[in-house]
């Protein structure tokens, strides 16, 4: 078995909230991200699915290193991520990269494409100027635009066009992970359609991996080999994509279900179960953090968090009703 | 067949940019009819011209939008022709809208009481314990937990969803006959989406009151609307029944649609849309669809399609099925 | 795959895009500068005569040419000395907009650096810049001018300095909330996570999107370091005589002013105005057309 690409270990992130004019005295902690972990193999598209609050943008800072994890581990080919320093934190900057989900900030406003994708070149390699170029018009034909546009200003393009750019980007150094936060929420149906089709298509010929952050449990499904659910900084339920949309083991991936839009007006979905509002990561509910919506929930859900197993092979969940 | 609630016929409406020397057609022959409690979908991409369709309805276009030509009848009644004054009578009281963000819909300043009492107040004359009462009643109408104690506070202390909700309630306050709902659930978190739409239905069939939906998103079409319009470029390039467009879609655009979208559980590959949105200063000759169409014909870059009758209500604004409904002709008299 | 073509740009432009970008500039301020500023570049060109001495064969307060006792010789009259005011003024504008525009360029200068030093380093540097710039703000501006070129000694080189500490502030401040927003911009992070250096994303990333803002703050405040300027050459702390300087006209003109030779402060009076509020006008049309909300309406 192939070692995996990427690997997190019961990573927790807490921040603090603190009061306090001069020197912040630490009052209370949002507790972020609970204890999560997942792999992500090479050429593999691991979907994280949660809605606000759920920790998935923290999750996705915690691997592009903009935030140390509170404990926990992540390991990239084996290495651990927040221990890398120098040259190490290079190479790793050079092998994971990121793809935002607003295509009007992404691209710095007052530089030319070229340059823009140029730039993880300039930091990490010193490749001559027309190298350079070159790589840069061998990514934008990867994602599927003229290479004649390097001359261009970002605001001469269109949203999907943008994202695109930000894709050429990621590709430009040799990267292995590219990390993409909700890329197509922000674009229309049609283009969501294109960029999510080219994606797979890199992954295919690239073999590239991917974590794809989002909330639209069809999209998600679509291009992920995997998915992981979380729930207010946990994960609540993994397994493979199809899979979890076939046969739903947690009662929050049921909701999300169910929730989800039909695909025709024929699929009449039941009413959903789900009440109340998500809480604050400042005070989640104790036990299980999802007992006080669930519609199945014990006694012994307030009491005792639930221990994460393997009800069938790859697929895991973590609920007191397995 | 009752008279329509609505009834907008060859709507135009344009935008005068950069000081008039660029027009942006927006909305180029736009008709619909919509009956009492009735759900229409307006379904579009960005620039499509479906928001300023709405905003043309109820007459709150940005100043360098214009309406130009067509009409639109509430109950009968011109509103294209209407005063200023007429039509702030109107707004709220027989056309209300629910627009995307809830927050920029509330004002933080005012509590949720003011906010919702205003229709209430205004259109209906309402006052003291009655304009309470009507208040309490409307916030429990859209499911706010404990009305008589949010009814103080302000919008900042609730979520996005919860905002929406009083949106909706300030919608309702004084009882209109169509809401316009403007993309209102693609700002909130999928269950709560859910929430809300279960919501619009209960209160629609509660109140009877029509509803233009206005969205990109196909699931939303599917769960909410009895009838759909699919626009392009200022167009309605199809308009029928939501099952007779789900399942037998005669515009390619609208098939590009469906095929985009992604179906829970399949790994189908998705139809990607070749191209992009046309140029609304100078849109290209004949189809307005036919550059990026799979199965565009000569006469598409030519000459702009005629509506064609696909079946009762349905209407389709494209050459393939007048070609299609010639051959079988042909063959039938042959 | 599906390709896309390149959207159409014209990158060099034609003569007629010359011509559209020229028309599009504001017609009463430029109207207004540019005389001003060709007379400050060719003043020994134009000037009919040298500022600082008398001119040959004219009497003391001649007044302007269409007054009685007046000559064309000397158009605009002369002062208090017998010097030609006309040219005082030419090469007065010299020293009004050098300074001026030195000023303002040592003023954004050190004010923008402070500012994205405060807004991008944040914590340390953001409390001790801000903290500084609190202080700065607390003395008074003309006063403290004063002092200092009292202590350094007034010659133009040293009031362009002291007049870039002074007004530097008012930079740093707007900078520092402008880069605040900036760095949590995609494009910023982006670069950040790329690996990109400090120095990298300051100098590729925040500056260019600062300079927008720089330059229209500094069209709006290089009315005021003129102010200044003339202020202190008014008050006898700034260019040192003969060196004509419009402040310094006005100064020395004070009291005639009564005896009826209205033209040594009125016309050195109007240039400092017609100065400041071109630049003050021109400096608003820069803010409307860089700000891209604004520019279509």
């Amino acid at each position: 078995m192939t070692a995996p690409l990427l690997e997190l270990d019961e990573v927790r992130k807490y921040f603090p909230v603190g009061t306090g004019a001069f020197f912040q005295r630490k009052t209370a902690w949002v507790k972020a991200v609970e204890g999560i972990s997942f792999v992500i193999a090479t050429a593999e598209t691991l979907g994280l699915i949660g809605e606000s609050g759920c920790g998935k943008t923290t999750t996705a800072k915690l691997i592009l290193r903009q935030e140390q994890p509170t404990s926990g581990t992540i390991r990239f080919n084996g290495e651990d991520v927040c221990a890398l320093k120098g040259q190490a934190l290079m190479r790793y900057r050079r092998e994971v990269q990121v793809v935002f989900q607003d295509p009007f900030g992404s691209l710095s406003p007052r530089m030319r494409i070229g340059s823009i994708i140029a730039e993880p070149l300039e930091i990490h390699t010193n490749l001559s100027r027309s190298a350079m170029r070159e790589r840069v018009a061998e990514v934008l034909e990867l994602v599927g635009l003229q290479p004649d546009v390097a001359n261009l200003f970002p605001h001469e393009f269109s949203g999907g066009q943008r994202q695109r750019i930000a894709i050429a980007r990621a590709l430009a150094t040799d990267t292995r992970l590219i990390v993409l936060d909700e890329p197509v929420s922000a674009l229309d149906v049609s283009i969501r359609a294109q960029i999510i089709t080219q994606l797979e298509h890199l992954q295919r010929t690239l073999g590239v991996s991917y974590l794809f952050i989002g909330h639209d449990l069809a999209t998600v499904a679509h291009i992920s080999h995997r998915i992981a659910v979380m729930y207010l900084g946990q994960i609540v339920e993994t397994a493979e994509s199809t899979e979890l949309c076939a046969r739903p083991l947690h009662p929050y991936t049921q909701a999300l279900l169910v929730a989800a839009l039909p695909a025709h007006p024929d699929d009449k979905r039941e009413r959903l179960a789900l009440s109340g509002e998500i809480p604050s990561a400042l005070a989640p509910p104790s036990g299980c953090r999802f007992h006080p919506r669930c519609p199945r929930a014990m006694p012994r859900c307030a009491e005792e968090a639930p221990v994460r197993r393997e009800v069938t092979p790859g697929h895991a969940v973590s609920c007191h009703l397995y | 067949m009752n008279a329509p609630l609505l009834e907008v016929r060859q709507l135009q409406t344009h935008y005068f940019t950069f000081g008039g020397s660029r027009i942006v057609k927006a909305v180029e022959g736009v008709s619909f009819a919509l009956q009492e409690g009735e759900t229409l979908g307006l379904v579009g991409e960005s620039g499509c011209g479906k928001t300023t369709t709405c905003l043309s309805i109820v007459g709150l276009l940005p100043p360098a939008a214009r309406v130009v030509g067509g009409e639109i009848r509430l109950n009968g009644a011109d509103l294209a022709k209407k005063s200023k004054r007429e039509m702030r009578r109107l707004r709220g009281r027989a056309i209300a809208m629910i627009l995307q963000d809830p927050m920029a819909s509330l004002n933080p300043l005012f509590s949720i009481y003011t906010q919702v009492a205003e229709p209430a107040y205004y259109h209906l004359g309402m006052r003291g314990r009655s304009l309470r009462r009507r208040v309490e009643e409307l916030l429990r109408a859209v499911r706010i937990p404990s009305p008589a104690a949010r009814m103080r506070g302000y919008p900042h202390q609730m979520s996005g969803g919860m905002r929406q909700r009083i949106v909706g309630a300030i919608a309702l306050a004084a009882g209109p006959k169509l809401i316009i709902a403007d993309e209102p659930t693609t700002n909130l978190d999928v269950t709560i989406q859910a929430q809300y739409l279960d919501l619009l239905k209960d209160i629609q069939e509660e109140t009877g009151v029509a509803l233009i939906f206005v969205t990109h998103n196909l699931g939303i079409v599917a769960r909410m609307c009895n009838r759909m319009a699919v626009m392009y470029a200022g167009r309605i390039v199809e308009m029928g029944a939501v099952r007779d467009l789900f399942d037998a879609p005669k515009h390619p655009y609208t098939k590009a649609l469906l095929g985009s979208m992604a179906k829970l559980g399949s790994k189908e590959p998705l139809y990607a849309i070749p191209g992009q949105a046309p140029d609304l200063v100078r849109p290209p000759p004949g189809c307005a669809f036919h550059p990026r169409c799979a199965e565009a014909m000569p006469r598409c870059a030519t000459q702009d399609p005629e509506v064609f009758q696909s079946g009762p209500g349905w209407t389709t604004r494209c050459w393939l099925p007048h070609l299609a409904a010639t051959v079988i002709h042909d063959r039938a008299t042959a | 795959m599906s390709t896309t073509t390149a959207p159409q740009s014209i990158s060099v432009k034609a003569p007629n895009q010359v011509w559209r970008w020229l028309r599009e500039l504001p017609l009463l301020p430029i109207l207004i500068l540019v005389p001003f500023v060709l007379a400050a570049a060719l003043a020994p060109l134009i000037a009919p005569y040298d500022p600082t001495e008398p001119v040959p064969g004219a009497k003391i307060f001649e007044p302007p040419f269409w007054m009685e006792g007046g000559t064309t010789a000397t158009l605009l009259g002369t002062d208090f000395q017998g010097r030609d005011l006309l040219s005082r003024l030419i090469f007065g504008a010299r020293v009004s907009l050098i300074v001026g525009l030195m000023g303002t360029v040592v003023a954004g200068g050190l004010g923008t650096a402070l500012g994205i030093l405060s807004g991008y380093l944040g914590r340390w540097w953001d409390q001790c810049i801000m903290r500084l710039t609190d202080a700065w703000l607390a003395l008074p501006a003309l006063v403290f001018a004063i002092f200092l070129a009292t202590v350094v000694g007034p010659n133009m080189w040293n009031i362009v300095l002291i007049l870039g500490l002074v007004y530097w502030t008012r930079y740093a401040r707007v900078i520092r909330g402008e880069v605040l927003s900036l760095r949590e911009r995609e494009f910023v992070q982006l670069a950040e996570i790329a690996g990109a250096s400090r120095q990298r994303v300051i100098f590729r990333h925040i500056l260019p999107n600062v300079l927008n803002t720089t330059m229209v703050l500094a069209s709006l405040t290089i009315g005021v370091v003129i102010i200044a300027e003339a202020s202190l050459s008014f008050l006898g702390v700034g260019v040192p005589p003969p060196e004509p300087a419009w402040g310094l006209m006005l100064s020395e003109a004070r009291s005639t002013l009564m005896a009826g030779k209205w033209w040594l402060t009125v016309f050195p009076g109007a240039c400092i105005v017609l100065v400041v509020l071109a630049t003050q006008l021109f400096g608003d049309w820069l803010r409307i057309r860089l700000d891209p909300q604004l520019r279509n309406l």
